[in-house]
């Protein structure tokens, strides 16, 4: 009866599934004119608040920001969530790395909505604080730092980090005791992979750099997918064919956006069985991802609107919707 | 006489009463965090959750009728003991257990299935009435342990 805990989080996510958007209202969105009727839409739905006012940006980051406070509210155990949060606490260590090499300020770069913030995460490098830090994060921190430094080359700074977070992922994954966040993370580090593997392709990068940019992960080899990677895009597709990624194969050979909205499709695909839990985290997990992908689908047809694009290119870059 | 007989005897009743009351308390207590769940979003739906919330109290109430028939039947209401065998004691003892173990882990599986329905309720009220038929499927075996239990109870000449 342990997971009796989540039986009130769920019901009340539950209640809260109603308001998130179905893609009968994503595609009334997508038949509006323009993008001040796209953002009146999503008001009338109950989108921003009396600050956000009809600033896109403020809207889209207080849907963020109320989505997490749902979580942190009904979450009997935050650190389930952890798997969520270290994209974010890893971009505010790689931003800060590169502020206190460079000198250059500008506190636009971080995020504020993570367990360090970056002023703190700032202070915490230039200090050299290493010790602060929790898990993996004391020795990338030193060992991006020193690079940095020594070698003036931003991009190796940035495997170095990306790499610990999706080595953090897997590992939190694995610590949460939870299939679904263990599934999820296993997901989430399999994609990024792949769309290494497909972007070392595309510059045509070694072995050697496939190998330290990608994290191992259970449903995938890394080292086949390096093979494939370096023998060309149709091998990385005909790889992935094999595996349960299949469908990003069908992907790939049709466009990068498709690929792209394949990645987020798969991790909705994920957690769609979580809508028939009752005694799980599943459902805080699934709720909160969707409302990620419904504003990052927001986001997108607006970015598409002020920009003039056709409706055919706004969909080809549609996220497939939760509910 | 035995005086032993009529300790069995009370601690049937005693068995049907305690189990079956916990099962429900343990059920309506997980429907009822499933119900506050969905009435701190959507205040409207309180009717129906709580109609869901109390399908598992009455595995409780079978508890309590075969106690009050087993008290009744040995004479600790209504005043004079009845003079029970220990063979008898035990037999009522016997009698009483189903309803103590059915109701105890029915009412927990029902109020798991309630808190389940009220996400129904949650998501589709319209669908309520389907919603309430899950959780009234387990009611069944409660049920059918209340009418051993009661018929055996009946059965045994004191």
């Amino acid at each position: 009866m342990s997971n009796i805990k989540y039986t009130y989080a769920v019901a009340r996510i539950r209640a809260l599934e109603v308001s998130l958007f179905s893609d009968a209202f994503i595609e009334q969105l997508l038949a509006c004119k323009s993008a001040d009727q796209v953002l009146q839409s999503v008001m009338e739905k109950g989108w921003g608040d009396m600050d956000s006012g009809t600033d896109v940006e403020a809207v889209l980051k207080c849907e963020e920001e109320k989505a997490w406070a749902v979580i942190r509210d009904v979450a009997p155990d935050m650190s389930v969530f952890d798997v969520l949060s270290y994209p974010k606490l890893y971009h505010n260590l790689k931003a800060a790395v590169k502020e206190v090499s460079t000198g250059v300020k500008n506190p636009a770069m971080f995020y504020d909505d993570c367990p360090i913030p970056g002023e703190e995460m700032y202070r915490i490098i230039e200090n050299r604080e290493f010790s602060r830090l929790p898990g993996n994060m004391s020795r990338t921190a030193q060992e991006a730092l020193d690079t940095l430094l020594h070698t003036g080359d931003g991009q190796l700074c940035d495997i170095i980090v990306d790499r610990a977070a999706l080595d953090a992922i897997e590992e939190a994954g694995k610590k949460s005791g939870e299939p679904i966040i263990e599934n999820y993370a296993d997901t989430t580090v399999a994609i990024a992979d792949i769309k290494i593997a497909v972007r070392s392709q595309k510059t045509g990068k070694n072995a050697d750099f496939m190998r330290s940019a990608m994290a191992e992960c259970e449903s995938l080899s890394i080292d086949q997918l390096i093979r494939a990677a370096l023998s060309g895009m149709e091998e990385i597709a005909q790889y992935l064919e094999g595996t349960s990624y299949a469908g990003g194969a069908d992907a790939l050979r049709e466009s990068p956006s498709a690929f792209e909205r394949w990645c987020d499709n798969r991790m909705i695909e994920t957690l769609k069985s979580q809508k028939y839990e009752t005694f799980s985290v599943g459902p805080l997990l699934g709720y909160l991802i969707a409302r990620e992908n419904e504003i990052k689908t927001v986001r997108i047809i607006l970015t598409g609107k002020q920009n003039g694009f056709t409706d055919d290119a706004i969909r080809e870059r549609i996220r497939e919707m939760y509910v | 006489m035995s005086e032993l007989g009529i300790v069995y005897a009370l601690l049937g009743a005693a068995v049907a009463v305690l189990l079956s009351g916990t099962g429900s308390a343990i059920g309506v207590g997980i429907a009822g965090q499933a119900a506050s769940g969905v009435v701190t979003e959507d205040p409207s739906k309180f009717a129906k959750v709580l109609i869901i919330q109390l399908l598992p109290g009455t595995q409780g109430l079978y508890g309590l009728l075969i106690g009050f028939i087993t008290l009744s039947k040995i004479g600790v209401l209504g005043g004079g003991l009845a003079d029970l065998s220990v063979q008898t004691g035990l037999l009522i003892l016997a009698a009483c257990l189903p309803i103590g173990v059915v109701g105890l882990l029915s009412a927990i599986a029902q109020g798991k299935t309630a808190a389940a329905a009220i996400g129904i309720v949650a998501k589709k009220p319209d669908q309520f009435g389907k919603a309430m038929l899950f959780p009234a499927m387990v009611e069944t075996y409660a049920i059918l342990a209340l009418l051993i239990s009661f018929l055996a109870v009946s059965g045994i000449q004191v």
